[in-house]
C-alpha cells in the first residue's frame, strides 16, 4: 500500500511540477535517474515516472534501457549509465561516458516495475510526434489503466491537435481516474460520462472494475451508465445479429434464387441444383488459376471475369441436363428427383475426379479483403459485397423475367403451356433456356459462394435442402417470397444462435420450417385459386 | 352460425368465393329439394365447378351457409365427412383409378365401413358382389369386369364412375358434365340412366349439351359471374332474354 | 380374420419368395458352420455378415416399398428410421459391455465417462433389457413416423414438398445426433460391442443367427406387407397413390390410410437398423445421412416399385454391386455408376426389372387371350393381380 501511495505522490508531484513549468523538468529528470541507485524497487518505480514525465531527450533511451536490463548505476557516484554492446553511455547526457566505473551494477527489476516500465513508454509514446504511435500508446493506457501514465496523458491531452487521438487520450484518462480513489470526484464523475460516451463492452469491463470503496453518488453514476451502456450494447447486439442474419439471409436467396426459377416456376424438382452451385465455385477456382499462372496483375478482377464464364458453364450443363434426361420427365415430379439426385453424383464425381477430393484455395480479391466498422460492429468487405451482388442478381432476374421477350415467353410457358404453344412460342426451347437461366444463376451463386466457404466438390450439398426449404418456404413460383424467405430464415437463425447455439439453432429453424409446412403447405405467398390444383 | 331449419335436402345461401380478387361464386343462392333433379348451365366461369368444390368441401366459402339435409353445416366438414353424408360427386374429367380393375374400382366406391381398420380385415362377401354386378350390369360395364379402368375408352370411364356413384348409395348426386366427349346414342343412354337413377335419389347436373338438358326434362338454373341467373323450367331459361345474351347467344 | 389375408397373400410369387427365404436361413448359416473351410461350398463368416447387411437392406427397401410403390409417399427420410432402430439396438449393445470398457464403468458407456457425464441420461434407462430395447426400436421409429405423419398427412403435405420435408427431418436429426451433449456418442456413435443376448457379437454362430434371425425378419416384414397390399386396404393405398382427392370424395380418410402405413413402415425399417447394427459393429451418426435415404429409394426403383420381391431384389443387386465396385480399382466409378443408374432407371425402366418382368407376362398373356377369343380387338392388358 505505501509503494502504491508514493507512487501516487510521485505521480502528483510531477504532474504539478509538470504543470508548474518546463524548466524544472530537466531537474525531475535528474532527480529520477537518482533514484535509480538507491536498489530499492519502489525508488526505481518513482524514478521511472519522474523520467517517463520528464520530457528530457534522454528519458526514452534511459527507459528503453531499464526495460531491457542495460541500465547501470555506480553506487558511488550515483551516477547512472547505459550499457549497449559497444560502449558505456552516460544516462544523462547521452554521450559516451569518458569514464567508467568499474563495480556498475544493473538496476533490477521486478513485475511492478517492469509494468511500470511499460506504461512509461506507453506514456513516452503519447508525446510522440508520430500520430499512429500516440494512437497506439492511448489505446495501450487505456488496456492497461496503468496510473503512472496519468502525469504524460494530461500533458498530451494538453497538446494534442487531432480530435480522434485526444478522444482516445481522453479515454484513456478516464480510464485511469476511475481506479484511482484519491482523485477528485469530479474528475472521477467525468471520467465515468466519457466511459459511458464510448459505450463498448471494454467501458463496460471498466465501469464495472470501479472500486467498492468508491463513494456512494460515483457508485450510482457508474452503475447508470453500465446500464446505460448495456442498453446501447443490447441493440448494437441486435444490429450485429440482424447484419450476420442479412449476410447469411442473401448467401441463402443466392443459392435458392435458381431454384426459385427451376422449382419455383418449372415446377423441376433439380436436386443437382447444388451442385451447380459447386461448378460456378470451380469455374473461379479455374479462371483465378490461369490468372495467376499468365497473368498475377489481373487477380482483381478474377471474379468479375469468373461471373459470365460461371453463368455460362453451369448455364450449358443445365441445358445439357434439361434436353437429356429432364424434359422426358416432365409432370413425374418424384423420378425428376431421383434422376437428379444420380446427376448430382455423377457432377460430383467428375470434379473430384478433375480437381480432386480436397478444399480448392479461391482468393479473396484486394476489393473484398478487410473490414471496416460501424459503431460496435464490424462488417467485413466481402460479406458486403455477396449482399450487394445478391440484390443486383434478384434485381437482374426480375427485369429479365418482367422486361424481356424471352422473360415474357418464359412466364407464358408456365402459366399456361398449350396456350403458348398454338401462340407460337416454341414451348420446348423456352423450358430448356429456363432451366439454363436457373442453373446459371446457381453458377454466379457459385462464384460468390467461393468467397465465403470452402470450395470442395461437396459444395453444393450443404445448400441443396437449405435451398429447397427456402423456396418452399418462400411460397414457389413467387421470386418475392424467395426473398423474404431466405432473409427470414437467415435473420431467423442468427438471433436462435446465442440462445442455442449454431448447431441447435439450425435443428430448432428446420423444425420450425418443417412445421410451418405443415401449417401452410403452400408457403408464405401462396397462389390461390384454380391454378394451384393444375 | 346459427342453424336453420330447412325441407331442401340441399341449401345453398349468399355462398361467395373469391380467388385473388376474382369472385368465382357471388352470393350464390340455390335449394334442391329432395327428390329432385336440377340441371346446371351456364358459360364456361360461370362459377359451376366452384359450386360443387363448395358442396364437397374442397372450397370453403367467405361468406354464406351450404347446409346439407335440414342440419349439416357443409361449410366446416371436409370432403371425407361430407362424402359420409351422402353426396357423391362424379368430376368433370372423369377420374377413375386407372390402376384398379373396373371391379376393384366399384368395390372402393361400394357403401361400407370406410376406416383403415375394416379395410385391413375385409373379407370378400357376397352382399358385395351381387352390388357390383348389378352396378355392372346397370352401366353395361360386365364384360369389362376384369380390365384395368386406365384401358377403358372415355364414355366407358364416364360410365364407370357414375357406377361409382351408385355404389356409394348417396342420398345426392352431383354429375359435372357427364356426358362430355360422348356418342348421341351414349348420351341418349346416359340421360335415360340419370333419370332411373332420380327415382330414388336427388341428381344435381352441371352439363353444357342443351339437347342432353332437354332430354333430361328437368327444373334448369343457369349460372352467370358466380349467381344464379334465371331459374325454371328449359324453355323458360332458354327464352330468357338475359341467358340467350351471355350464354346461349342470338 | 388372421388366416384369410395371410391365406390371400400366398400367391405363387410370394410362395417362392418364402421358400428362398427359408433355404437361405438354413442354408448359409449350416454351410458356415458346419462345412470346413476347404469346402467348395464353404461360406466364409465375412461373407455371412455381408449378406446379413444386404438382408437388413432389403427390409428397408420393403419399408419404403410399402409407402412409395403402392401409397405414393415418396420418404427421403427412411434412413432416419433405419438409423434410430439401429441406434436403439446400438444402446442395448453398449450397456451389454459393462465393465469391459476402456473404463470399466459397469453402468455409464465410456463415452459418457470421457465427457465427464456423472450418471446415466434417463432416456438409457431400461436399455440393458433386451426386452425393453426390442419395444423402443419398434416404438422411437414408429412414435416419430406417427408424429410426424399426423402433422404432414393431416395438412395435406404431398408429393415432392413431403419428400423435401422428409429430407429436412433426416438433415435435423443428422445435426442433433453430431452433437455430445445429445448423448449418443457424438460424432463417433456407438461401437466396440462386446454381447448381444449373452452371445459374442464377434463370434461366427451368433453372426450365422443374427444372419438368420435377419432373414427370417425379411419374411416376416415381407408376409405383412403382402397382407396390407392384397387387403382392400391396399387398393385404398393404390388409389391414393393413383387419384388422391378422388379417393377423399369417395368418403376414405385419406391421412388415415397414410399414417398407419408410414407408421407401420417405419417400424419396418427401425427393426431392419436393429439387425444391422450388431452385424456391422456400428451406428454412427452418418447413417442419418440423407444422401444414405435417397440411396435406398433407388433400390427399389431398380427392383421394381410396386412389386415386393422387386424391392428386395433390388436392394441386394444394388449393393452387391457397390460391395463389388467400391472394392476394387473400379472404386473412382462407383459413383458415376450410382448416378446412373438413378438416371437410366428413372428414365429407362420406370417399372424396374419385377415390374418389367411382370408387365411384359400380362402383355404376352393379354395377347395369348385376345388371339383366343379371335378377331377380338387388340387386347389392353387386363389387372395383374394385384400383389
Amino acid at each position: 500500500m505505501r509503494m502504491i501511495r508514493d507512487r501516487l505522490v510521485a505521480c502528483l508531484l510531477a504532474l504539478g511540477l509538470m504543470l508548474a513549468a518546463l524548466p524544472a523538468n530537466a531537474q525531475s529528470f535528474q532527480e529520477g535517474l537518482e533514484k535509480f541507485t538507491t536498489d530499492s524497487f519502489g525508488d526505481t518505480d518513482d524514478g521511472i515516472t519522474a523520467v517517463a514525465t520528464s520530457g528530457h531527450a534522454q528519458a526514452g533511451p534511459v527507459i528503453l534501457a531499464l526495460q531491457e536490463g542495460r541500465l547501470a548505476y555506480d553506487p558511488a557516484s550515483k551516477r547512472v549509465f547505459i550499457k549497449t554492446a559497444s560502449a558505456v553511455i552516460d544516462a544523462a547526457t547521452g554521450q559516451p561516458a569518458a569514464s567508467v566505473p568499474a563495480d556498475l551494477k544493473t538496476v533490477r527489476l521486478n513485475n511492478r516495475v517492469r509494468r511500470s516500465i511499460e506504461a512509461a513508454i506507453g506514456g513516452l509514446n503519447l508525446l510522440s510526434p508520430d500520430a499512429g504511435k500516440r494512437l497506439a500508446a492511448a489505446l495501450a493506457v487505456f488496456k492497461s489503466h496503468e496510473a503512472a501514465a496519468l502525469p504524460a496523458l494530461n500533458t498530451a491531452i494538453g497538446k494534442e491537435g487531432e480530435a480522434r487521438i485526444k478522444r482516445a487520450l481522453e479515454e484513456a484518462r478516464a480510464s485511469v481516474l476511475i481506479f484511482k480513489s484519491d482523485a477528485p470526484e469530479t474528475d472521477r464523475l467525468d471520467a465515468i460520462s466519457t466511459l459511458r460516451a464510448r459505450g463498448d463492452q471494454e467501458a463496460l469491463a471498466l465501469l464495472a472494475g470501479l472500486p467498492a470503496d468508491a463513494p456512494a453518488n460515483l457508485k450510482k453514476s457508474a452503475q447508470d451508465a453500465i446500464t446505460s451502456i448495456q442498453n446501447n450494447l443490447a441493440i448494437w447486439a441486435s444490429v450485429q445479429n440482424a447484419w450476420y442474419g442479412l449476410s447469411l439471409g442473401s448467401v441463402l436467396l443466392l443459392a435458392a434464387i435458381g431454384l426459385a426459377i427451376t422449382f419455383g416456376v418449372m415446377g423441376v424438382i433439380n436436386m443437382a441444383h447444388g451442385e451447380m452451385v459447386m461448378i460456378g465455385a470451380y469455374v473461379t477456382f479455374a479462371v483465378q488459376e490461369t490468372i495467376r499462372t499468365y497473368n498475377p496483375g489481373l487477380f482483381d478482377y478474377s471474379l468479375l471475369m469468373a461471373v459470365p464464364l460461371a453463368f455460362l458453364v453451369s448455364g450449358a450443363i443445365g441445358i445439357l441436363i434439361e434436353r437429356s434426361v429432364i424434359r422426358f420427365l416432365y409432370g413425374r415430379p418424384l423420378e425428376t428427383l431421383l434422376a437428379t439426385w444420380g446427376i448430382s453424383l455423377i457432377l460430383q464425381q467428375a470434379v473430384r475426379t478433375m480437381f480432386g477430393p480436397t478444399n480448392r484455395e479461391v482468393g479473396n480479391p484486394s476489393w473484398m479483403s478487410g473490414a471496416f466498422e460501424i459503431g460496435q460492429i464490424t462488417i467485413t468487405y466481402n460479406r458486403l459485397w455477396i449482399i450487394v451482388f445478391t440484390i443486383a442478381v434478384f434485381v437482374g432476374l426480375l427485369a429479365l423475367l418482367r422486361l424481356t421477350p424471352i422473360g415474357l415467353q418464359m412466364r407464358a410457358v408456365t402459366q399456361n403451356r398449350s396456350m403458348a404453344s398454338s401462340m407460337g412460342i416454341r414451348t420446348s426451347s423456352v423450358d430448356a433456356l429456363t432451366f439454363g437461366l436457373g442453373s446459371g444463376i446457381a453458377g454466379i451463386a457459385g462464384v460468390a459462394l467461393s468467397q465465403i466457404d470452402n470450395v470442395s466438390p461437396n459444395l453444393g450439398q450443404g445448400y441443396i435442402i437449405d435451398s429447397f426449404l427456402v423456396v418452399v418456404f418462400g411460397g414457389v413460383g413467387n421470386l418475392w417470397g424467395t426473398l423474404v424467405g431466405a432473409l427470414s430464415l437467415g435473420i431467423a437463425n442468427k438471433f436462435l444462435e446465442p440462445f442455442a447455439g449454431a448447431v441447435l439453432g439450425k435443428i430448432v429453424i428446420l423444425v420450425m420450417i418443417i412445421l410451418f409446412i405443415q401449417k401452410r403447405p403452400r408457403g408464405l405467398f401462396a397462389l390461390k385459386g384454380r391454378a394451384v390444383e393444375a | 352460425m346459427e342453424s336453420r331449419t330447412t325441407t331442401s335436402l340441399l341449401y345453398l345461401d349468399g355462398v361467395t368465393v373469391s380467388f385473388d380478387g376474382f369472385r368465382a361464386l357471388n352470393n350464390l343462392s340455390l335449394a334442391i329439394e329432395d327428390g329432385e333433379m336440377r340441371a346446371i348451365i351456364g358459360p364456361n366461369g360461370a362459377g359451376k365447378t366452384t359450386m360443387m368444390d363448395v358442396i364437397t368441401g374442397k372450397t370453403r366459402p367467405d361468406l354464406g351457409d351450404a347446409v346439407f339435409a335440414g342440419s349439416y353445416d357443409l361449410t366446416t366438414l371436409d370432403e371425407t365427412e361430407i362424402a359420409r353424408l351422402g353426396i357423391g360427386r362424379k368430376f368433370q374429367k372423369p377420374t377413375v383409378f386407372d390402376m384398379h380393375s373396373v371391379e376393384d374400382n366399384l368395390l372402393l366406391a361400394l357403401a361400407e365401413d370406410r376406416s383403415a381398420r375394416a379395410a385391413l380385415v375385409w373379407q370378400e362377401n357376397e352382399h358385395a358382389s351381387r352390388r357390383i354386378d348389378s352396378i355392372l350390369d346397370t352401366i353395361r360395364l360386365k364384360p369389362a369386369r376384369s380390365r384395368l379402368a386406365g384401358s377403358l375408352s372415355h364414355g366407358q370411364k364416364q360410365w364407370l364412375e357414375i357406377g361409382m356413384l351408385l355404389a356409394q348409395e348417396p342420398k345426392l348426386l352431383l354429375v359435372d358434365e357427364p356426358v362430355a366427349g360422348m356418342t348421341d346414342v351414349e348420351t341418349q343412354q346416359t340421360a335415360e340412366l340419370l333419370k332411373e337413377i332420380n327415382k330414388t335419389k336427388t341428381v344435381v347436373v352441371v352439363e353444357h349439351d342443351m339437347h342432353f338438358v332437354r332430354e333430361l326434362g328437368v327444373k334448369v338454373t343457369c349460372l352467370h359471374e358466380g349467381s344464379v341467373l334465371a331459374e325454371g323450367t328449359i324453355d323458360q331459361v332458354s327464352q330468357n332474354d338475359r341467358v340467350v345474351e351471355v350464354y346461349l347467344g342470338r | 380374420m388372421i388366416a384369410g389375408p395371410l391365406i390371400r397373400s400366398l400367391d405363387r410369387g410370394a410362395t417362392i419368395f418364402l421358400t428362398i427365404c427359408a433355404a437361405a436361413t438354413i442354408l448359409i448359416p449350416a454351410l458356415n458352420l458346419l462345412t470346413p473351410e476347404s469346402f467348395f461350398l464353404h461360406v466364409p463368416t465375412y461373407l455371412v455378415a455381408l449378406f446379413g447387411k444386404y438382408v437388413c437392406y432389403a427390409i428397408l427397401a420393403l419399408s419404403i416399398d410399402l409407402i412409395w410403390g403402392y401409397c405414393g409417399i415418396l420418404s427421403l427420410g427412411h434412413g432416419a428410421f433405419f438409423a434410430l432402430g439401429g441406434y436403439a439396438m446400438g444402446m442395448y449393445l453398449m450397456r451389454q459391455i459393462g465393465t469391459r470398457g476402456v473404463y470399466a464403468d459397469p453402468i455409464r458407456p465410456d463415452f459418457m465417462v470421457f465427457l465427464n457425464w456423472p450418471e446415466l441420461p434417463v432416456y438409457w434407462y431400461g436399455f440393458n433389457y433386451f426386452a425393453y430395447a426390442a419395444v423402443m426400436i419398434l416404438l422411437v421409429p414408429g412414435l416419430l413416423a406417427f408424429v410426424f405423419g399426423w402433422f404432414a398427412f393431416r395438412s395435406r403435405v404431398t408429393g415432392v414438398y413431403l419428400s423435401i420435408i422428409t429430407q429436412a427431418m433426416t438433415f435435423a436429426l443428422t445435426l442433433a445426433f453430431f452433437r455430445n451433449n445429445f448423448g449418443f456418442g457424438g460424432n463417433n456413435g456407438l461401437t466396440d460391442f462386446k454381447d448381444i443376448l449373452g452371445f459374442n457379437v464377434q463370434a461366427q454362430a451368433t453372426r450365422a443367427s443374427l444372419f438368420a434371425a435377419s432373414v427370417i425378419a425379411l419374411a416376416i416384414c415381407f408376409v405383412i406387407c403382402r397382407a396390407v397390399v392384397t387387403s382392400k386396404f391396399g387398393k385404398v393405398l393404390v388409389a391414393i397413390r393413383d387419384a388422391e382427392s378422388r379417393t377423399r370424395f369417395l368418403g376414405y380418410r385419406v391421412e388415415s390410410y397414410k399414417l398407419f402405413v408410414f407408421t407401420l413402415s417405419a417400424c419396418m425399417a427401425g427393426v431392419a437398423g436393429a439387425l444391422y447394427v450388431p452385424q456391422v459393429g456400428i451406428i454412427n451418426p452418418s447413417e442419418f445421412a440423407p444422401a444414405n435415404s435417397i440411396e435406398a429409394v433407388i433400390w427399389v426403383a431398380v427392383g421394381g416399385r410396386g412389386t415386393l420381391t422387386g424391392a428386395v431384389l433390388g436392394a441386394i443387386l444394388v449393393n452387391y454391386a457397390k460391395t463389388t465396385f467400391t472394392s476394387g480399382m473400379l472404386a473412382p466409378y462407383w459413383l458415376f455408376m450410382l448416378g446412373a443408374m438413378f438416371v437410366l432407371v428413372t428414365l429407362f425402366l420406370p417399372r424396374g426389372i419385377i415390374g418389367t418382368w411382370r408387365h411384359w407376362n400380362a402383355e404376352r398373356q393379354a395377347k395369348l387371350s385376345a388371339a383366343r377369343e379371335d378377331g377380338a380387338a387388340v387386347g389392353e392388358p387386363t389387372a395383374r393381380p394385384a400383389e
